[in-house]
């Protein structure tokens, strides 16, 4: 019995890399990352910014040599392979950077009463214990959740019409939604001075900013809706019809509790997608330094805005409390992000 | 079995309850709001900046100046966008040229490439990169950035500087278009990639392992599949990514200089952009100043509304298979 396993034949894998790629693969690398050395060395070509450039330049010509021995195909292929993976690898430097600054620069002013205390009475240059943005946090909060509880309803509603309705305006609205993705929220801004500050409420308020957010946010859930509405079996859909239930009892009762987690999904992400704009805003709800949750009557401090004030003013402590406010609102971004991505893992009707 | 005759078959009514119309009604509406929406945008910006238009009329477009009068009725003035609207323009080319090479490289590598794994975090990196606010791009480029770019524009200006478009009247080199398209650049990777990605993952799978089956290599089948078959879905994505960039306001306006005149130096610290020019100027704004602002911003909005017009029609052109 014991010897069975060896009379079995050995399937083949010819897809599976043999150690003497890995072999290639090393001395490639081992060469260019010299190579990248010996360019940079003697040359102006500052860092290692400078140093990743001669890399890659050196591992294409390393690679083109080394495929040479096989043929010409398999050295394009080499070539191939690793311009795309270098791409892949020189996108992630800036991100990368971009965190790692934010979090690293960020978390220096942050301390114990950073999410409890407003700047109504410390100045931008103050030390770093005293003042916060727990004014722009709630800011921020109420400025979102209206402009959610405006185009939520409306984008599912949008949603609705072209995968339930059907209707004869559905490839206009859908392309009117997209249309609409692509509008410069500076335009959503200055439409909703245009209207609601001049006309309306004739001040700067928090409501006129959740109004100029909504327009943003509106495409981004009435696309993910309508994708995620389309999940939904049509057999699910007939079942109801067949049971004598009207469309409206279908559509309620149905097609959107099946895809409730869906919904929830396009909400976050129509709230990520707006949660740090700040030019909308500086034509809408503008800043202010004291906490408020006064809607119509004066303008409320975000977290965008509080970042961009202080970016604004220059000065060295100023320039780290916008670092902190970065920081700040990068967390709650990506709070919202994996909130959304928890509810994107459970399929329909979960 | 044989076939009904027409007469035979009863036609389907479908008679409404009026819960339904009524339902029906109100989805309906939800579905034109974007339609509302839009045209109010272009009917109010036009009612308020009507008076520009019809002060200035087509050199409106053409003026590079930007002079609010003396007074709130614009006594004296002269304004124009065609700086800044060329300005735009300017950075969005760079952004695009510098983006789009490494958003293809990037979608290849997620669809042909990246292992399972590393292709699932790299997803999710992604998206979660491009929902970081421009006003922390702004910071990031200001800071980190431009320094960078600075020594790169120094450098390009060494060797070609006699070359026009990298040539400099004084020797500045921060806050210049060149900064802010590569700001720009990495601003719109992400909805370039994911918009190239998604169409490379719809190039037809059997051609490929043909290529494979006839003993062509996996670059082999990209080049003569996948990249032909995606080439109206790049533009697309390449054209989705410049609305964006026309659009940037707020990550523009802190690592660009503006200056009220046509330039093609892109490594001077001198270009223009309409979305910073409306940020800019709208705090100190006159009455008369604030019209002008108005039809800046209708005339981005159009421009933009074109371009991903245009967009969305390749891209959906193109992910029905009609590549």
């Amino acid at each position: 019995m014991s010897q069975e396993p060896a009379l079995m034949v050995q399937p083949r894998r010819p897809w599976r890399h043999p150690a003497q790629n890995a072999l290639t693969v090393t001395v490639i690398f081992t060469l260019s990352a010299l190579g990248g050395a010996a360019v940079t060395a003697p040359t102006g070509l500052a860092g290692n910014l400078g140093w990743f450039v001669s890399f890659i330049a050196c591992a294409i010509i390393v690679s083109w040599i080394a495929g040479r021995f096989r043929s010409k195909v398999a050295a394009a292929d080499l070539v191939a392979t690793v311009v795309i993976g270098a791409a892949a690898a020189a996108v992630v430097i800036p991100w990368t950077s971009l965190i790692y600054t934010v979090i690293s620069k960020g978390s220096k002013v942050i301390y114990s009463g950073w999410f409890t205390t407003d700047m109504s009475v410390t100045a931008a240059d103050d030390v770093f214990t005293v003042g916060g943005v727990s004014h722009a946090i709630v800011g921020t909060l109420i400025i979102i959740s209206i402009a959610t509880l405006i185009s939520v309803p409306i984008g599912i509603a949008s949603a609705v019409y072209i995968v339930e309705i059907r209707g004869r305006f559905s490839p206009l609205v859908r392309f009117l939604t997209q249309a609409m993705s692509g509008v410069p929220s500076i335009v959503a801004g200055l439409f909703i001075y245009s209207t609601l500050v001049i006309l309306v409420f004739e001040k700067f308020n928090a409501l006129a900013g959740a109004f100029a957010l909504s327009i943003l946010m509106l495409p981004t859930v009435a696309r993910t809706s309508e994708e995620v509405l389309k999940l939904v079996p049509d057999d699910l859909r007939s079942a109801s019809y067949a049971l004598g239930a009207s469309q409206v009892s279908t559509t309620f009762k149905v097609t959107l509790p099946t895809v409730r987690s869906g919904l929830v999904t396009a909400a976050v992400l129509g709230v990520a997608r707006i949660a740090g704009e700040t030019a909308p805003l500086l034509l809408t709800s503008l800043y202010l330094v004291s906490f408020s949750t006064d809607l119509v009557g004066k303008p409320m401090a975000t977290l965008p805005t509080y970042t961009f004030g202080n970016l604004q003013i220059g000065t060295e402590n100023a320039v780290a409390r916008a670092w902190g406010g970065s920081l700040t609102l990068l967390a709650l971004i990506f709070v919202l992000f994996l909130i959304a991505r928890l509810l994107a893992g459970r399929g329909p009707g979960k | 079995m044989v076939e009904p005759s027409p007469a035979q078959v009863k036609a389907i009514t479908v008679v409404r309850s009026t819960g339904d119309k009524v339902f029906r009604g109100i989805m309906t509406a939800g579905g034109l709001t974007s339609l509302v929406v839009l045209s109010l945008i272009a009917g109010f910006l036009l009612y308020r900046g009507f008076e520009i238009f019809s002060d200035f009329g087509f050199s409106f477009l053409t003026t590079s100046e930007w002079n609010s009068g003396i007074d709130d009725i614009g006594t004296d003035a002269r304004m124009g966008v065609a700086a800044m609207l060329v300005g735009s323009i300017v950075i969005a080319v760079i952004a695009i040229v510098i983006a789009v090479p490494f958003a293809m490289g990037v979608a290849l590598f997620l669809e042909y490439y990246a292992p399972k794994r590393l292709r699932n975090v790299l997803t999710a990196i992604l998206d979660l990169i491009a929902a970081v606010p421009s006003v922390i791009y702004g910071i990031w480029g200001y800071v980190v950035l431009m320094p960078l770019v600075v020594q790169w524009s120094k450098t390009l200006n060494d060797y070609l500087g006699w070359f026009p478009l990298f040539s400099v009247p004084a020797p500045i080199f921060e806050r210049s278009p060149f900064v802010a398209g590569i700001l720009l650049s990495i601003m719109i990777l992400p909805i370039t990639t994911s918009v190239t990605r998604e169409v490379y993952s719809r190039a037809p799978k059997d051609q490929i392992d043909a290529a494979y089956a006839l003993g062509g290599s996996r670059w082999g089948g990209i080049r003569t599949v996948v990249l032909p078959f995606g080439r109206s879905g790049l533009v697309g994505g390449a054209m989705l990514g410049l609305g964006r960039a026309l659009g940037e306001t707020i990550a523009v306006f802190l690592v660009l200089n503006l200056v009220f005149k046509v330039n093609f130096n892109i490594l001077s610290s001198a270009g223009g952009n309409v979305a910073s020019l409306i940020a800019t100027r709208f705090g100190e704004a006159s009455r008369y100043e604030l019209k002008g602002l108005m039809a800046a911003g209708l005339v981005l909005f159009i421009l933009t509304l074109i371009v991903n017009a245009i967009a969305t029609a390749i891209v959906n052109r193109s992910a029905r298979g009609v590549a």
